[in-house]
C-alpha cells in the first residue's frame, strides 16, 4: 500500500443555473493575459452540446487519454512514445483556433471618437489573434442555453452513442449545465504525452501542474488529455492549465471557481488513495467496471492500517483529519451519488459530479403531478430512459444503474424532507427503499443542502513549517529575484516568471487602456514594480503625459 | 585576410555560441520553446514542417559524415571516391530538396497567413533570412560543385573537412578554406554567423529534442519541496562568510 493523499472536487450539478460566475473569476484570475484570451480553465457547458472545444469527447477523432491495447495493456490512445516522437513536427491532432474559438474584442473607440452622424456607429468585432474585422461565428458557450441547437445539438458526440432518440423539439428537450475544470487525474494522460517530462503530479496533494520552464512548447499535452483541459498560450509558446488554484489552496481557502459559486455548488477535500493500485483499476478490462475500480482505489481514511500507512508515507496528521472530515469522501463512498466525469478515458479524474435530477423533476412539474411524491418520481425516473442514458454516458460509460441509483437517492432525499419540513411524521421507508438509514438520509441532506463554508470546503493547509516554499505565504523575496534587467529579450513574458504572488496589475491596466486590439504593439511594455528602484520613469509605468496639460 | 574570415570569425562565432546558449539557459528558459504557430494554421505546417525539419536532419547527418570522417579513414575501409561521392551526393540532394521545399512553404505560409507573419519577430526575420542563404548556398554547392562541375572539380573531403576538423582541434589552417571555391567559403562563413545567432533565436529548439521521453516514466511526480518549482525558488536564509 502506498498511500497518497489528492486535492478533489466535486460539483452538484442539481443546482448549476448555468450562470458562469465560476468561469469569469477564473478568467479574470488566471487567464486573462494576451495569448490565453481563448483558454478558460473553468467552462460551463449546456449539455446536451458540443462542449468546449467543440466535439472533444469524440475520442476516436481526437485519440485522447488511454485505451486498452491488443495485448489488455494501458496504453496511450494517440500513440506511444516513438509516434509521438515521430510526428513532433506537426501534432496530428490538435486542435485549431477554430474548434475552440476566435478570441474577439469590440472596437469601442468608433462609438465615442465618431462624429455627429444620421445613423448610430457600431463597434465592430476584431479578432484578438489578427486584429482585423471578423465574424463571430463560435464561442467557448456558443450553444449556451441550447441556443441554436437544433443547429448543432445533433453532433453532441454523447448523444450520437444512445442513438437518435432525441428529437430537438421544444417540448421534449431536456438540458443542464455541466461545469467543467482540469480533472486532476490519478492517472493523467497529458503528463503521459508530454515529451519534455514538465506536467506532473504533486506528491503533498496530486494537484497537476506544468512546470514553466520545463516546458517547451511540444502540444503533446494538448492531444493526449482527452477533456481538452490543456490549452497552448500562443503568445508564450507553452502549455497552461487549470492549477487548482494551488497558491489559495496551499494557504487552506477554496478555488477561485468554488469560492465564487453562487449556487454554492461545489465541494473541496482531500481523498486518500493506494497509488500501487491505481495501474491496475485503470486497466480493467470493462468500461463500464471503471467506475467501480476507481471506488476500489480510495482508502477509507477511518480505517487504522490505512492512518498508520499514510503517517508512514509522511502525510501529517491534520491532513489525514481531513481526509476523514472531507465532504468528497462522503459524497463518493459514503453517500454514493457522486460519479467520475467520462471514466471510459482510463485517466482515473478527480472532479466528480451528482448528476442533476431537475430534467426528471421538470417532466413529472409539466405534467400536474406531485413532483415531490416518491412514487410519482420514480416512476419518472423509470420512464425517462434519454436522460438517464444521457447521464450515464457522461458519468458512468453508459451504465444505466448507478445514474439510476444516484437520481433515486436523489429523489427520496426530497420526499423524505418534504415530510420533515411539513412537521409530518417522516416516512422511514423512503430511505428504506434505495438502502440508506434515516440517520444517513438527514447526513446527506445536510451535506448537499445546507453545509457550510467550512463543511464544503475542508481544505488543510500546508505546513507553516514549509511557508517558505509556499507562493502565497513567501516571507523571502530578495528584489532582485524577480527578473534581472533584461527580461525582454525574447518577445512578450521572457525572462523569470512573475511570482504568482504580484498581481500584475500593470500589465492587465496596459491591456485593457491600450490602442491596439491583438496585444500590446511594444511587447516590451510591462514594467515589475518589485524591479523599480525610484528612479527614471521606466516606459508603461506612467501612463503617457498629455503635452498640452 | 583568410586568417581573419576563418580563424577569427569562426571561433567568435563558436564562442558566442556555447556563451550565449549556457547564458540563455540560465536566464530565459521560460522562453526557450519551440514558439509553435500550429494552432493558428494546421494544413500547410501539416506539410512543410515535416519535410523541413525530417529534411534537415538528413542534412545535418551528412554534414557530420561529410566534415568529420577523414577521407583516409573511407579508404582504408575500401569505399571508392565514386562510391562515396554517388552516396553522398544522391542522399545530400534528397535531404537537400526536402529541406528546401519544406522552407519554401514555411515562409510562404509564414507571409501570407495573417496570425502567423503578426507572430513573426524581428529576430525571427533575420534568423530565417541566415538560414534560408545557408541552405540555398549548401545546395548550390552541391549541384553546381558537385553534379555540374562549375567552375573545376573540387574536393571539399581534402579542402574544407580537413580545415573544419583542424578548426575543431584547435589547430586551424586557413589556407585550406582559402582555397576551396567561393560557394563554399560563403557557405561556410554564413553558416557561422546562424551559429552566432543561434542562441539568440527559436533555434535554441534543437537542443530540447525530448529524448529523455523515450526511458521516463509516462508519469511524473515531483514535491512541492522541489527547486524550481513554482515561480521562484526558494533562497538559502542565510548569507555565505567571507
Amino acid at each position: 500500500m502506498r498511500v497518497m493523499a489528492q486535492m478533489a472536487m466535486v460539483m452538484n450539478l442539481d443546482k448549476c443555473i448555468g450562470c458562469h460566475t465560476c468561469s469569469v473569476t477564473c478568467k479574470q484570475a488566471w487567464t486573462n493575459r494576451t495569448g490565453t484570451e481563448y483558454i478558460w480553465f473553468n467552462n460551463v457547458e449546456t449539455r446536451p452540446g458540443l462542449g468546449y472545444p467543440r466535439t472533444y469527447e469524440d475520442q476516436e477523432k481526437w485519440k485522447g487519454g488511454w485505451e486498452l491495447n491488443k495485448r489488455g495493456r494501458l496504453a496511450l490512445k494517440g500513440g506511444g512514445r516513438f509516434k509521438k516522437l515521430a510526428t513532433i513536427f506537426s501534432n496530428p491532432k490538435l486542435p485549431s483556433i477554430g474548434e475552440y474559438y476566435e478570441p474577439w474584442t469590440y472596437d469601442y473607440s468608433t462609438l465615442t471618437d465618431a462624429p455627429a452622424q444620421e445613423h448610430t456607429p457600431v463597434a465592430r468585432p476584431k479578432s484578438l489573434i489578427s486584429g482585423k474585422d471578423m465574424k463571430i461565428e463560435w464561442s467557448a458557450n456558443w450553444d449556451d442555453d441550447l441556443g441554436g441547437s437544433t443547429a448543432t445539438a445533433h453532433l453532441d458526440p454523447m448523444l450520437k452513442k444512445i442513438g437518435d432518440k432525441v428529437k430537438f423539439e421544444f417540448e421534449q428537450t431536456f438540458m443542464f449545465y455541466l461545469p467543467r475544470i482540469c480533472e486532476h487525474c490519478l492517472n493523467p494522460s497529458c503528463a503521459a504525452s508530454c515529451p519534455s517530462g514538465a506536467i506532473y503530479k504533486r506528491e503533498e496533494d496530486g494537484i497537476v501542474l506544468v512546470d514553466q520552464e520545463k516546458c517547451r512548447g511540444w502540444r503533446m499535452c494538448v492531444s493526449g488529455c482527452p477533456y481538452k483541459k490543456i490549452y497552448f498560450n500562443h503568445k508564450t509558446g507553452k502549455a497552461e492549465k487549470c492549477t487548482f488554484c494551488f497558491p489559495r489552496i496551499e494557504v487552506g481557502l477554496p478555488t477561485v471557481c468554488s469560492e465564487t459559486c453562487v449556487g454554492r455548488l461545489r465541494y473541496i477535500g482531500l481523498m486518500l488513495y493506494d497509488a500501487d493500485k491505481v495501474l491496475e483499476a485503470a486497466s480493467t478490462t470493462d468500461d463500464q467496471g471503471l467506475y467501480e475500480a476507481q471506488r476500489e482505489v480510495f482508502l477509507d481514511p477511518f480505517d487504522p492500517e490505512v492512518m498508520a500507512e499514510a503517517e508512514k508515507a509522511g502525510i501529517a496528521r491534520d491532513w489525514i483529519d481531513a481526509a476523514q472530515r472531507s465532504p468528497i469522501y462522503a459524497l463518493i463512498n459514503t453517500f454514493k451519488v457522486a460519479l467520475p466525469l467520462h471514466p471510459e478515458y482510463r485517466t482515473m479524474p478527480m472532479v466528480w459530479y451528482i448528476p442533476p435530477l431537475s430534467p426528471v423533476v421538470d417532466v413529472v412539474q409539466e405534467t400536474g403531478e406531485d413532483a415531490e411524491d416518491k412514487g410519482n418520481l420514480f416512476a419518472a425516473i423509470d420512464a425517462l430512459r434519454i436522460p438517464i442514458e444521457y447521464l450515464a454516458e457522461l458519468f458512468t460509460a453508459g451504465d444505466v444503474e448507478p445514474v439510476d441509483g444516484v437520481l433515486k437517492k436523489l429523489a427520496a432525499m426530497r420526499c423524505y424532507m418534504r415530510d420533515i419540513n411539513m412537521g409530518r411524521e417522516p416516512d422511514g421507508s423512503i430511505p428504506a427503499a434505495v438502502g440508506m438509514s434515516e440517520e444517513e438520509m438527514y447526513d446527506m441532506y445536510r451535506l448537499l443542502a445546507i453545509a457550510k463554508y467550512d463543511e464544503r470546503y475542508v481544505i488543510p493547509p500546508a505546513h507553516a513549517e514549509q511557508a517558505h516554499a509556499l507562493e502565497e505565504l513567501a516571507t523571502e523575496c530578495a528584489v532582485q529575484d524577480y527578473g534581472g534587467g533584461q527580461q525582454d529579450l525574447f518577445g512578450e513574458g521572457s525572462g523569470m516568471p512573475t511570482p504568482l504572488a504580484v498581481e500584475n496589475f500593470q500589465a492587465l491596466k496596459d491591456r485593457q487602456t491600450s490602442d491596439t486590439l491583438a496585444s500590446p504593439a511594444d511587447k516590451s511594455g510591462r514594467v515589475n514594480l518589485l524591479n523599480w528602484d525610484g528612479k527614471g520613469t521606466p516606459s508603461g509605468l506612467f501612463p503617457p503625459q498629455e503635452r498640452d496639460s | 585576410m583568410n586568417e581573419f574570415l576563418f580563424v577569427v570569425v569562426p571561433y567568435v562565432c563558436l564562442t558566442t555560441f556555447v556563451v550565449g546558449h549556457v547564458w540563455r539557459y540560465r536566464y530565459d528558459k521560460f522562453g526557450w520553446t519551440t514558439r509553435s504557430s500550429q494552432l493558428y494554421e494546421n494544413r500547410l505546417l501539416r506539410i512543410g514542417s515535416p519535410l523541413f525539419h525530417f529534411g534537415m536532419l538528413g542534412v545535418v547527418g551528412g554534414h557530420v559524415i561529410g566534415l568529420l570522417i577523414p577521407q583516409s579513414w573511407t579508404d582504408a575501409v575500401g569505399i571508392s571516391h565514386t562510391a562515396y561521392h554517388v552516396v553522398a551526393v544522391g542522399g545530400g540532394l534528397l535531404a537537400g530538396i526536402a529541406a528546401v521545399v519544406g522552407m519554401v512553404i514555411l515562409i510562404y505560409r509564414r507571409r501570407t497567413v495573417g496570425p502567423v507573419f503578426s507572430a513573426t519577430t524581428v529576430m525571427d526575420k533575420v534568423m530565417y533570412a541566415f538560414l534560408a542563404a545557408a541552405i540555398v548556398l549548401g545546395m548550390w554547392n552541391t549541384i553546381a560543385g558537385s553534379i555540374l562541375t562549375i567552375g573545376g572539380e573540387y574536393n571539399y573531403r581534402e579542402g574544407v573537412s580537413v580545415w573544419y576538423r583542424s578548426f575543431l582541434a584547435f589547430q586551424p589552417d586557413a589556407d585550406l578554406m582559402g582555397e576551396a571555391p567561393l560557394g563554399f567559403q560563403l557557405h561556410a562563413l554564413v553558416a557561422f554567423a546562424l551559429f552566432a545567432l543561434w542562441p539568440f533565436t527559436r533555434l535554441v529548439h534543437v537542443f530540447s529534442a525530448p529524448l529523455g521521453y523515450l526511458t521516463r516514466p509516462y508519469i511524473v511526480y515531483r514535491s512541492r519541496d522541489d527547486q524550481g518549482l513554482g515561480s521562484h525558488r526558494p533562497r538559502r536564509g542565510w548569507d555565505r562568510v567571507g
